[in-house]
């Protein structure tokens, strides 16, 4: 952790050389943010690699406070904002075709934010500016990396409203955003999020805050407008129903580290870690009529400031005594690959994974 | 709800029918007015509860599912009396409940008591726990058996929390933890009705099963009866015997669980529980089932004429814009208010010409959904001509 002493804008490192650029879209390797505060250092994102392809969605899960959002503002170049955010320290590399981030000066990535990358928040209404038009937003998104003139970037805005579905949007263009609903408001954000034809969309958990009729037209539109643009999405959610449904790569974090990645098919039909387990199992399901109770993962999230030692769930974790020794409790286990494309951080050998997941697991889903 | 319960309810009482009703609703109606100018004349009303009627009976849990906007925790708060009806009654126990007073109703407080969504605003961060715990026992004058104190402590425990959590502050707590004292304030005094209103909605999901099964457990042990307010449809699934599932105000269907999720009958369930996505992505070939609904829900300062689905329904004809379907019995135990009801005969044949909007929903509505059961032939033939 001797490279955690950059703070803020950082100067260039060896690492940033093209030479060592990667060959995905967005590759993310062994990122850290660290955030100190009065209580100690808060590790919200602690060595956290992964990539995504243009046209792929990667699918981010876990639970509040698991480094989820701090790592999209972090590629996004936001996580300096706040209170907190003077003093964060960052380490590793985001590399966004072919350039490097995390030594990249602030108004270069800057320039990146809104052409390159764009992003959706959870809460439409407080994203947005109450005092603007709908209209006016996304002009001013249009016209920060294009040079047109306010009529042409008008034309442009009603365009993409349009395209994601509101209704007279040369009438609506004109609204603030509380004369819109919450399916709209967000309809909007990605409408201003897609108007510069990003290649990077980031959408934080995009459909939370909305009903389930509007959050399935709101996955749609996110699809269609993927396969328009052929943009990489990263996509944040702790709704495993909507990880199923659009995602073709999952990262599963806890405690600020990922715990397990793979295909959609891997994590859900042969998950290795029991974090895994305890995020299926303890979901209710509405396809299956189950009089069983449903598993929950005992015990609380971890604090990012005293994160257990050794692996971080096994305070949780239902057989974090099947490995021989204190392995669990002292050694905090690599990232190892468990199938093609399909990694998981667990002390368990891959036969008592096996065993637990097809004997124990899988029959009580 | 554990099956094996069921089965020993079913024991005890010939048939969930003759269960005894707790808390009766008839025509139930909040309106909230919308007041204008200087002389704040009323000038509409937002009608978020407009006539409802159900039952509760002893010993089981209704859930209560819609979107936002459909009245829903209205109607929760209507039912416990924090707000007051603007029409209709609720009788608990067989009592007229609707007009009492503050203090006619301070006795009835004891029976009926709330669990509340946002575990960080219920709480009053200024009180220990204990101070948020005892204050039923306070207000209403009871001393437990062996002190208050030992008895909150033994509420902490019930919920799965420690007794030394007696003299700390909510801040100290979790999301999670919060919810389970909300839960032990709750149950203090030994109420017959719980009415949760999204209890587990701003809970992680391995929380939200943490606390799901406690409620299920204490249901168990203490006779509890619930009527659960939620959003998430599978949660519903899971924790409820009976649904009620409301738009715009009004309860469209209420029916057992397994016939509303094996076989619902009207649109609006069926669309929204074809939008709940599943953890499955085996399923995602399957999306053809999916019903997309057009636009959002309808405001309720005016809602639509005749049946209130009727703007976003690919099945809606002239009768459903002029006249509003009642809430019928169709099967033993399936009330459902629509008059041509999906997986049953059609309740008005004759009225077969789609309104313009219909046919536009129907885009949206995959071939698989609208090709015909046996029993739907009548209506989903029209819908496929249409197309």
């Amino acid at each position: 952790m001797t490279e955690l002493s950059k703070t803020g804008a950082a100067v260039g490192e060896p690492t940033s050389s093209p030479s060592n650029a990667p060959d995905a879209f967005l590759a993310v390797r062994d990122l850290k943010v660290h955030f100190p505060t009065d209580d100690g250092l808060v590790k919200s994102v602690d060595g956290l690699t992964f990539q995504v392809e243009k046209g792929k969605t990667l699918c981010i899960v876990g639970e509040s406070g698991s480094g989820k959002s701090v790592t999209s503002l972090a590629i996004m170049g936001l996580h300096r904002l706040g209170a907190r955010g003077k003093n964060v320290q960052m380490s590793g590399e985001i590399w966004l075709g072919g350039k490097e981030l995390v030594s990249a000066a602030p108004d270069e990535v800057r320039r990146l934010r809104g052409r390159e990358m764009a992003m959706i928040f959870q809460d439409p209404l407080s994203a947005m500016h109450p005092y603007y038009t709908i209209g006016n937003q996304i002009v001013e998104a249009y016209r920060v990396h294009h040079d047109v003139n306010k009529k042409t970037a008008r034309k442009r805005a009603i365009e993409m409203l349009d395209r994601v579905g509101i209704p007279e949007p040369d009438k609506r263009v004109d609204n603030y955003p509380h004369e819109f609903s919450g399916g709209m408001r967000q309809r909007a954000m990605i409408a201003m999020a897609l108007v510069n034809n990003p290649e990077l969309l980031i959408a934080d958990e995009p459909t939370t805050a909305l009903d389930v009729t509007v959050q399935a037209q709101i996955l749609d539109l996110i699809r269609d407008l993927q396969k328009e643009f052929g943009s990489a999405v990263v996509l944040i959610t702790h709704d495993l129903g909507v990880v199923a449904e659009i995602a073709d790569d999952v990262l599963v974090m806890y405690g600020g580290r990922c715990v397990e990645r793979g295909s959609v098919d891997d994590v859900f039909e042969r998950p290795q870690h029991p974090y895994t387990w305890g995020l299926l199992g303890s979901m209710p399901r509405i396809d299956r009529e189950t009089s069983e109770r449903l598993i929950p993962v005992k015990g609380q999230p971890p604090s990012l400031i005293n994160v257990p030692s050794g692996c971080a769930f096994h305070p949780r974790c239902p057989y974090a005594d099947v490995p021989k020794g204190d392995v669990t409790r002292t050694v905090r286990p690599e990232l190892q690959q468990v199938g093609g494309g399909h990694f998981s951080a667990c002390h368990l050998s891959p036969e008592d994974r096996t065993r637990i997941w097809t004997e124990e697991i899988a029959p009580k889903l | 709800m554990s099956e094996t319960k069921k089965t020993d309810e079913a024991k005890t009482d010939a048939a969930s029918g003759e269960r005894e009703v707790l808390l009766k609703v008839e025509g139930l109606q909040k309106h909230f007015p919308i007041r204008k100018g200087v002389l704040q004349r009323q000038v509409g009303a937002v009608k978020a509860v407009d006539g409802i009627d159900f039952e509760v009976r002893k010993g089981e849990t209704l859930g209560v599912v819609g979107e936002s906007g459909c009245g829903k925790s209205t109607m929760g708060r209507v039912i416990t009396r924090l707000q007051d009806p603007t029409g209709g009654s609720i009788h608990f126990e067989g009592k007229d409940i609707t007009r009492l007073n503050t203090a006619g109703m301070r006795p009835l407080r004891r029976d009926i008591q709330m669990i509340f969504q946002d575990p960080y605003g219920s709480l009053n961060p200024r009180h220990t726990i204990g101070g948020i715990v005892s204050a039923p026992f306070r207000l209403q004058g009871v001393e437990p058996e062996g002190g208050v104190k030992k008895e909150v402590q033994r509420l902490l425990e019930l919920v799965g929390l420690s007794p030394e959590h007696y003299n700390r502050y909510p801040h100290e707590f979790s999301g999670g933890q919060r919810q389970r004292i909300g839960i032990a304030r709750a149950l203090a005094l030994k109420p017959k009705l719980v009415v949760a209103d999204e209890p587990v909605s701003a809970l992680d999901v391995s929380i939200q099963a943490q606390v799901v099964n406690l409620m299920d457990d204490l249901q168990e042990e203490l006779g509890l009866t619930y009527v659960i307010i939620a959003h998430d449809l599978s949660v519903v699934r899971h924790v409820s015997d009976r649904i009620a599932v409301m738009y715009l105000g009004k309860i469209v269907e209420l029916a057992d669980r397994s016939s509303l999720y094996e076989a619902p009958m009207h649109p609006y369930t069926k669309a929204l529980m074809s939008a709940v996505p599943v953890p499955d992505p085996k399923r995602r070939g399957a999306k053809s089932e999916r019903i997309l609904l057009r636009g959002d829900v309808p405001s309720p300062i005016s809602p639509p004429s005749g049946c209130r689905f009727h703007t976003r329904c690919w099945k809606a004809t002239e009768i459903c814009k002029t006249t509003e379907p009642p809430l019928l019995e169709l099967r033993p135990g399936q009330r459902v208010a629509c008059h041509h009801p999906e997986n049953f005969a059609d309740q008005a044949p004759q009225d077969t010409v789609l309104l313009t909007a219909a046919k536009e929903a129907a885009e949206l509505v995959s071939d698989k959904v609208l090709a015909k059961s046996p029993e739907t032939e009548a209506s989903s033939e029209d819908a496929a001509n249409d197309k």
